[in-house]
């Protein structure tokens, strides 16, 4: 059991940055980016590619940020320049990443056993609560800032964006290629944990990333104090650990898809029918009106 | 001053849907006057705001505005000379954000927005005591996130973000036809005060007779494209103007004067 714990939560951490990357162009932005399927393994491909060729763990893990936040550049030339709609732009990003990533080191499934990774020498779990803790301040400090608010205002109201003499589409860029680069880090994070770049490890992941941000609303929705990012990070740990417990109870590691999907439904419904809740959140809401 | 000279714009050119809405049509706003725009749905009021501020593009025409060609700018670069109010509350503003968020933005509108962190806390006392200036008690919620506002506190708010900057021309899109009567007039009244303590040259578009007569300076009345009645608000009664309204507009009618 503990090896369960302690396994969904690096897990768990690792998605948490994939789970703050999707948060900002599903909730943020309002923008259906369905790339995060490809631009995953791409990061753990890219992760791959340059440790293979000798480079420093740390700095291949940097490069794959970098370079991973391109597709989020595609999918904009797709959307804003060529006016593709959103969701089809991110599902030809993803299409196209596929064949990018067989091609990037000529096969389907890299071993990285015998390479260095990030974890050496530690705790995997202690240099991740410190990455993610890193990812998380950062983000929260961007969104303080003049650009980070013009992210936000852009997802809520691109009008408003235009009145203040601004180019909309400029936000979503800096949301598209910041977003698409965590997801490629916590891809990167994963392949160096699991000792292998695998071209399937990218089916499903959009789910992971949705499910992270949607259970940790659904938990801490009253909480206005909690920040977006530390959501996405409580959503993806409990998500994770979901699982791990579902997979201890004797189902089989194939079946993690569908449990994957049957946890979002269940907290989706949880939100749409529990009686309490609804009535709760009324009251909530007719408190903050009358405190206006 | 804005001047329009020999404006054309057609929808859909070259389909069977081709919709011709302007046709060589000009128009002259006087600097520090508020001009009140009438006209039935589809008579090209709001085509011609979105011309005017660049969401959409004229096919032949030259905008000047005080003497600048403002032709080539686009919609966003426009803003610095051109404030809107729109119909929609929620259309001014940034609803997950708060009161102080929402004016810090327009505080910074149209200089370079970099990664300095917004929320300046030397500024705050000055944003209260903008706010207080529209009466309502928002001067205190500082923190509110704008979606939890009522439609007229929304739509102050959105008036005083666009005019913060003092645009050279503000542009008024029935921006109380989403309110009730008493909150309607209490904008209206917000908005008189603003644009006549600021001398801001305006253009409204109203279905209200009496809102265009009490608080135009001068009234122009559109029918497909074309002015059909141009006067100083002056010289005409709330019934002349709507009976010239009824006359051209056969079945449909103005919204009376509450």
């Amino acid at each position: 059991m503990n090896t369960l714990i302690l396994t969904s939560i690096e897990q768990g951490l690792i998605f948490s940055v994939l789970a703050i990357g999707v948060t900002i162009t599903f909730k943020i932005l309002d923008f259906a980016d369905m790339s995060v399927e490809g631009t995953f393994p791409f990061g753990a491909f890219l992760f791959a590619k340059l440790i293979t060729t000798g480079i420093s763990p740390l700095l291949s893990t940097l490069l794959s940020f970098a370079f991973g936040s391109l597709a989020g550049l595609l999918t904009y030339t797709l959307n804003i320049k060529l006016k593709i709609k959103a969701l089809l732009s991110g599902i030809l990003t993803a299409t196209m990443l596929y064949t990018i990533n067989l091609r990037l080191n000529g096969k389907s499934n890299i071993g990285l056993f015998s390479y260095d990774s990030l974890y050496d020498g530690f705790e995997p779990v202690i240099i991740l609560v410190f990455l993610v803790f890193t990812v998380k301040v950062l983000m929260d400090i961007f969104l303080k800032t003049e650009i980070g608010y013009l992210l936000i205002a852009t997802g809520d109201n691109e009008t408003l964006v235009k009145s203040l003499g601004e180019n909309s589409n400029k936000y979503k860029l800096i949301g598209l290629m910041l977003s698409n680069g965590l997801v490629a880090l916590s891809g990167a994070l994963m392949a160096q944990y699991q000792g292998f770049a695998e071209i399937t490890m990218g089916t499903g992941i959009i789910v992971i990333g949705i499910a992270s941000i949607i259970v940790g609303d659904t938990i801490l929705r009253k909480r206005k104090i909690l920040k977006l990012t530390s959501r996405a990070i409580i959503g993806a740990l409990i998500y994770k650990f979901i699982g791990a417990v579902a997979i201890d109870l004797g189902l089989a590691p194939t079946d993690l898809k569908a449990i994957n999907a049957i946890i979002v439904i269940m907290f989706l419904s949880y939100n749409t029918f529990s009686p309490v809740k609804t009535r709760k959140a009324k009251e909530l809401k007719v408190v903050e009106e009358a405190k206006c | 001053m804005l001047s329009i000279k020999n404006l054309s714009k057609t929808f859909n050119a070259g389909t069977d849907y081709e919709l011709r809405i302007f046709n060589d049509f000009n128009i002259h706003i006087n600097k520090g006057e508020c001009t009140g725009i009438l006209g039935a749905n589809g008579c090209g009021k709001s085509t011609l705001f979105n011309i005017i501020s660049g969401v959409i593009m004229q096919e032949k025409g030259v905008i000047t505005l005080n003497g600048k060609n403002i032709n080539n700018l686009k919609e966003n670069e426009r803003a610095q000379f051109i404030g809107r109010v729109h119909q929609n509350p929620s259309a001014g503003v940034s609803p997950s954000l708060t009161i102080l968020e929402n004016i810090s933005l327009s505080d910074k509108k149209c200089q370079k927005f970099t990664l300095r962190k917004l929320i300046n806390k030397n500024k705050i006392e000055t944003f209260k005591e903008i706010l207080r200036t529209l009466d309502l008690g928002l001067e205190s919620k500082l923190d509110t996130e704008v979606k939890y506002l009522s439609g007229g506190q929304r739509q102050s708010l959105s008036l005083l973000m666009a005019t913060m900057n003092k645009p050279e021309l503000l542009l008024l899109d029935e921006h109380t036809a989403a309110l009730d009567p008493k909150t309607s007039r209490l904008v209206m009244e917000k908005t008189k005060e603003l644009i006549k303590t600021q001398n801001i040259t305006t253009m409204m578009i109203s279905h209200n007779v009496r809102d265009a007569v009490k608080y135009s300076d001068r009234i122009i009345m559109l029918d497909k494209g074309e002015i059909i009645l141009d006067v100083r608000s002056g010289q005409i009664t709330e019934k002349e103007l709507l009976n010239i309204y009824n006359s051209r507009n056969y079945g449909s009618s103005l919204q009376e004067a509450v």
